[in-house]
C-alpha cells in the first residue's frame, strides 16, 4: 500500500449515503452516552467554548472599566472578582482542557490509526468530571464569585476574603482529575495502540507535543489537588498551614501553588506547539526540520517546566541564592522553545508555502510566542524582574504566550481540521479577514501592556494615576478589535455546519493518517488499520495531488 | 505628582522617571535585554515574510524541497542551541549580579520599618516619626526599609527607583534604594491584597538632606519614639521579670544581643537579627537559647507588628554592658535617639 492517499475524482453520480460519526445515531443520549473519542472532542468544543465566552465577557468588562483612572464602571471588589474569574475560567476551564480535549481526543486516535483512546469510558468520565468541576464553579460565579486572584494566595484566600472560595476550589479540584484522566489516556493510546510500523519516530509532532503535555498533566496536577486541600483545611478548620497568624507559611503556600501552576503553563502552550509543527508542514509541504529536536525539545520543555516554580517568587524574600538558581533553570528551559521556533522558520526554507487560514495563524503564533518568550527571558533575569515583577509588563508577556500563542494555535488548529471534524469547508475570505483581525487586535490590546508594566502599572489594579490612561484606552481599543475578530470565525464556523461546501478527505493536500480517512471519519475511523511504512510529513516521497473544488466523500476510505 | 516626560502626548510617559543609581543599571541591563529580544524577534519575522513570499506555492501539486537531515544539519542545530544558552547564561549573569547587589544594604543605610495592611503603609523613620503612605527620605543617603505585614502579603514598589519586595506576614523582609533624584514619585503595592488593593498607593519623597532635617524637626529630638514605647511594652509585658541583666535571670540578657550569634540548645546557632527576635516573640519555643528552659509564653496575637517593632528597636538600643559601667537594671538608659540613627 502507498504511503499516500491519491484523491478521488469528482464524481458525477450521486454519491451513496456515506455513514459517520456524525449521523449514524441522533439524539441527545447518542451524545451523552457516546464513548466515540470522536464524539467526546465535539463535546469539549462546546462546553470549552462557553467558558471560553464567559471568560472573554469578563475580559470585556475589565478592559472597559480600565479605559479610565478612575473605577468608576464597576466597584472594586466587582472587579477584583472580575480579573480572578477570567483567569480561573480561562486557564482551568479553557486553556488546559481546550487542545487536549478537541484536538487531541479528536487526532490522537486518527494520527496513530487507532479506532479509539486505549480507555473509551475513561474518556466520557473525563468530559463528565470536568463538566462537573465548570459546574461547580459556574454555581460560585452566581454566588458572586471569588476575589483572590486566580492565585489564591494565603493567607488573603484562606483567613480573609469573604467569598466561597472553596466552592471554585472545589471546582478547580474536580476538574483536576479531569486533566489527569485525559493524560493517562493519552499516554496509554499512544504506547499501546500505535498502527503496525509507526513507530515512535514516523509519530507525528502533534502526538509528541500530546505526550509531553500528559506527562506534566499526570505529575503535575496531583499537586495541586494537595494544595487546594491544604487551604481548605485553613480554611475551614483553622489548621495551621500559610497563615502565620495560625503558625503557618505564606511563602509555602505559593511553592506549593506554582509547582503545579507554571508547569500548567506548558500543559496550555505544548499541544499549540504540536498544532504549529503539523501546520508548519503541510503548509510548506516538507518534513518538519529537526524532527528529533523538535520532538525531544517538547519533553525537555515538560521536564525543566517542574524545575522553575520559584521565578514566581523572585521578590516573595526567598533565598537570594534559590533566587539565582531559579533564574538559571528558567534560562534553560527557553532554550528549547528557541529550538522550535528556529526549527520551525527554517522549515519554511524551500516549502512550498501556501498562505492558506491555518498557515496565518500558525506563522502568527511563531511570531507572537517569540516575543512572548523573550519577555520570559527578562522575567527570569533577576534584575529585570525586580522592577517588573507584579506589573502589567507580566500580563502582556503571559497573554503573549496564552492568547498569542496557545489560542494562536487553537484557532490554526481548528480551522486546519475544521473539514475532517464536521466534513465542511468554511468561506477562505473570511477566514482570512479573522486571522488577521485577531492577530492586530491582540497586538494593539497587549503590546501596550509591556509599556504599562515597564512605567510601574501594577497588575489587578481596579483605579491607576491618570499618566496611564492613553495606553489603557489603546489596550481597550485593541481588545474590542480583538473581540470582533473571534466573533468572525465563529459565525463562519456555525454558518459552515449547515451551509459549508462538503469537504474532501484531504482538502490540503497534506499528509497524516487522519487525512487518509474519509471526512468526517466512519465511526470506527478506519475502514482497516493502515500499517505504516513512511515517516510523519514525507512530501517528497509524496504524490500528493489535491484537487480542487473537493471531491464529495464515498462511502469508503479512499486509498490508492 | 509626576514629572510628565516631555513627549507628543505630555501627559502620557513611555518611560518612567529613574531616581536612584540602581534604577540606572537596572535599565541599562533592560534595554540590553531588550535589543536582544528585538533582534530575535526581527530576524524570526523578517525570516517569515521572507520565507512566505519568495517560496509561495505556485502550483498545486507543488511539494517542498527535502532537505535531508544529516551532518550538515546538525552544526546548525547546535549553533541555536549554543548560541541562545550562552547569551542567556550572560544575561543570567548579569541579572544576578544587580539582584545580589539589591539584596544586601550598605552598612550605613538608615533603617525604616515599615508595616503593611489593608489597605495602607504604616511608615516609621529611624528618629521615631511615623507617617502613612508617605515616605520621606533624603537625597543621597542609602534608604533601608524592614517590613513586614499585620496580614495578608503586600509588596512594596518604588518604580523610580525600579525595586520592590514583598511584605509578608510573620517575617521581615528587607529592601533599600538610594535615592540620588529630588522629587515625588509613585509607591505602589503590587501584590494583590484584596478589595482596595489598588488605593494602596502612596508616594516616596525625596529631599535634600537639609530639608529632610528640617522635615523630621522636632520629632527627633523628641521623646525617642518607638524606642520609648518599646521600654514600656518591655515593662507593661512583663518581660523585664525575667530578661534580667543579672546571672540569676531565668532568661537570656538581651544587652549587647543584636547581630550576635546565639547557640541554641542541641548545638546550633542563629544570628540575632530581626527576624531571630520576632520569632522569639510570638513563637518562642522555636529556638531556645542553649543553657535556659523553654519557659517562655507566646506573644502571638498580643502584640500589634507596630508594638512588636517598637520592641525589637528597644532590644536593638540595648548596648552591651561595659567592664566600667554598673549592669543596668530593669530600667536601662535609652540611648539618645540621634545615637540610635547613627546605628
Amino acid at each position: 500500500m502507498s504511503a499516500l492517499t491519491d484523491f478521488v475524482e469528482p464524481v458525477e453520480e450521486a454519491p451513496e449515503p456515506y455513514e459517520h460519526y456524525l449521523n449514524h445515531k441522533y439524539g441527545l443520549a447518542s451524545w451523552l452516552l457516546t464513548k466515540d473519542h470522536k464524539r467526546i472532542a465535539i463535546l469539549y468544543l462546546i462546553s470549552v467554548s462557553l467558558f471560553f465566552v464567559l471568560g472573554g465577557v469578563m475580559a470585556v468588562i475589565i478592559r472597559l472599566e480600565l479605559t479610565t483612572p478612575e473605577g468608576d464602571l464597576v466597584q472594586a471588589d466587582i472587579y477584583n472578582r472580575l480579573f480572578t474569574m477570567h483567569g480561573i475560567l480561562m486557564i482551568f476551564f479553557f486553556l488546559i482542557p481546550a487542545i487536549p480535549g478537541v484536538l487531541g481526543n479528536f487526532l490522537i486516535p486518527l494520527m496513530i490509526g487507532a479506532k479509539d483512546l486505549a480507555f473509551p469510558k475513561i474518556n466520557l468520565l473525563s468530559w463528565y468530571i470536568y463538566v462537573v468541576g465548570g459546574l461547580f464553579t459556574f454555581y460560585a460565579l452566581l454566588a458572586g464569585g471569588v476575589d483572590t486572584g486566580w492565585t489564591f494566595y494565603a493567607p488573603l484566600s484562606t483567613s480573609y476574603t469573604n467569598t466561597p472560595v472553596i466552592t471554585v476550589a472545589l471546582g478547580i479540584f474536580i476538574t483536576g482529575f479531569s486533566s489527569i484522566l485525559t493524560g493517562l489516556n493519552f499516554v496509554v493510546t499512544i504506547h499501546r495502540m500505535r498502527a503496525p510500523g509507526l513507530t515512535w519516530f514516523r509519530l507525528p509532532l502533534f502526538v509528541w507535543a500530546h505526550y509531553a503535555t500528559s506527562l506534566i498533566q499526570i505529575l503535575g496536577t496531583p499537586v495541586i489537588a494537595i494544595t487546594i486541600l491544604l487551604l481548605a483545611a485553613e480554611r475551614i478548620a483553622h489548621v495551621g498551614i500559610f497563615d502565620p497568624k495560625l503558625g503557618g507559611d505564606p511563602v509555602l503556600f505559593q511553592h506549593f501553588f506554582w509547582f503545579y501552576s507554571h508547569p500548567a503553563v506548558y500543559i496550555m502552550i505544548l499541544p499549540a506547539m504540536g498544532v504549529v509543527s503539523e501546520l508548519v508542514a503541510a503548509f510548506a509541504r516538507k518534513p518538519v526540520f529537526g524532527y528529533h529536536f523538535v520532538a525531544f525539545s517538547s519533553i525537555a520543555i515538560a521536564v525543566l517546566g517542574f524545575l522553575v516554580w520559584a521565578h514566581h517568587m523572585f521578590v516573595a524574600g526567598i533565598s537570594v541564592y534559590a533566587a539565582a538558581v531559579f533564574s538559571i533553570l528558567s534560562m534553560l528551559v527557553a532554550i528549547p522553545s528557541a529550538v522550535k521556533v528556529f526549527n520551525w522558520t527554517t522549515t519554511l526554507y524551500k516549502g512550498s508555502i501556501s498562505w492558506e487560514t491555518p498557515m496565518l495563524y500558525a506563522l502568527g503564533f511563531i511570531g507572537l510566542f517569540t516575543i512572548g518568550g523573550l519577555t520570559g527571558v527578562m522575567l527570569a533575569t533577576l534584575g529585570i524582574d525586580l522592577h517588573v515583577h507584579d506589573t502589567y509588563f507580566i500580563i502582556a508577556h503571559f497573554h503573549y504566550i496564552m492568547v498569542g500563542g496557545a489560542i494562536m494555535g487553537y484557532m490554526g488548529g481548528l480551522h486546519y481540521w475544521w473539514p475532517k471534524i464536521t466534513g465542511k469547508l468554511y468561506p477562505r475570505f473570511w477566514s482570512k479577514v479573522g486571522a488577521l483581525t485577531i492577530f492586530i487586535g491582540f497586538n494593539v490590546t497587549f503590546f501596550p501592556q509591556f509599556i504599562l508594566g515597564y512605567l510601574g502599572m501594577p497588575r489587578r489594579y481596579h483605579a491607576y494615576p491618570n499618566e496611564f490612561q492613553v495606553l489603557n484606552v489603546m489596550s481597550s481599543a485593541g481588545a474590542t478589535v480583538l473581540g470582533l475578530g473571534y466573533l468572525i470565525p465563529a459565525i463562519y464556523f456555525i454558518w459552515s455546519m449547515r451551509y459549508g461546501k462538503d469537504a474532501s478527505a484531504n482538502p490540503w493536500g497534506a499528509i497524516g493518517l487522519e487525512w487518509e480517512t474519509n471526512s468526517p471519519p466512519p465511526v470506527e475511523n478506519f475502514d482497516e488499520i493502515p500499517t505504516v511504512t513512511w515517516g510523519a510529513y514525507e512530501y517528497h516521497e509524496s504524490k500528493v495531488t489535491p484537487s480542487l473544488p473537493p471531491p464529495r466523500p464515498k462511502g469508503e476510505v479512499v486509498r490508492v | 505628582m509626576m514629572q510628565p516626560s516631555q513627549g507628543f502626548l505630555p501627559n502620557a510617559p513611555l518611560f518612567p522617571p529613574r531616581a536612584s543609581e540602581m534604577a540606572r543599571d537596572i535599565d541599562l541591563l533592560f534595554f540590553t535585554v531588550l535589543g536582544v529580544t528585538i533582534f530575535f524577534s526581527s530576524l524570526i519575522a523578517i525570516l517569515i515574510f521572507y520565507f512566505m513570499v519568495r517560496y509561495r506555492r505556485t502550483s498545486p501539486n507543488q511539494v517542498g524541497v527535502y532537505m535531508k537531515e544529516g551532518g550538515g544539519t546538525m552544526w546548525l542545530e547546535s549553533a541555536w542551541i549554543i548560541v541562545p544558552l550562552v547569551i542567556a547564561l550572560g544575561i543570567f549573569a548579569w541579572g544576578a549580579r544587580i539582584y545580589f547587589a539589591a539584596a544586601r544594604p550598605p552598612s550605613d543605610a538608615k533603617q525604616f520599618y515599615v508595616v503593611g495592611k489593608q489597605w495602607m503603609w504604616k511608615i516609621e523613620h529611624p528618629g521615631g516619626r511615623r507617617e502613612i503612605n508617605e515616605l520621606h527620605v533624603p537625597r543621597g543617603q542609602a534608604i533601608k526599609l524592614k517590613m513586614t505585614s499585620e496580614d495578608v502579603v503586600h509588596s512594596f514598589f518604588v518604580p523610580a527607583m525600579r525595586v520592590k519586595a514583598d511584605v509578608v506576614p510573620g517575617r521581615y523582609t528587607t529592601m533599600w534604594f538610594n535615592p540620588d533624584t529630588v522629587g515625588t514619585f509613585h509607591l505602589f503595592c503590587t501584590q494583590y491584597c484584596g478589595t482596595e488593593h489598588s488605593r494602596m498607593v502612596g508616594r516616596v519623597i525625596v529631599m535634600e538632606p537639609a530639608d529632610y532635617e528640617r522635615w523630621i524637626g522636632g520629632a527627633a529630638t523628641g521623646t525617642g519614639g518607638s524606642i520609648a514605647s518599646g521600654e514600656d511594652l518591655f515593662v507593661s509585658k512583663q518581660c523585664n521579670t525575667c530578661h534580667r541583666a543579672d546571672s540569676t535571670a531565668r532568661a537570656p540578657m538581651l544587652w549587647g544581643l543584636m547581630g550576635k550569634t546565639v547557640h541554641l540548645e542541641g548545638g546550633q546557632t542563629a544570628t540575632a537579627d530581626e527576624n531571630y527576635i520576632r520569632e522569639s516573640i510570638v513563637n518562642p519555643t522555636a529556638k531556645i537559647v542553649a543553657g535556659y528552659q523553654p519557659i517562655m509564653p507566646t506573644y502571638l496575637g498580643q502584640l500589634s507588628e507596630e508594638e512588636i517593632i517598637q520592641l525589637i528597636r528597644y532590644v536593638s538600643s540595648l548596648k552591651a554592658p561595659s567592664a566600667t559601667e554598673q549592669a543596668p537594671g530593669v530600667n536601662p538608659p535609652v540611648p539618645s535617639p540621634a545615637h540610635e540613627g547613627a546605628r
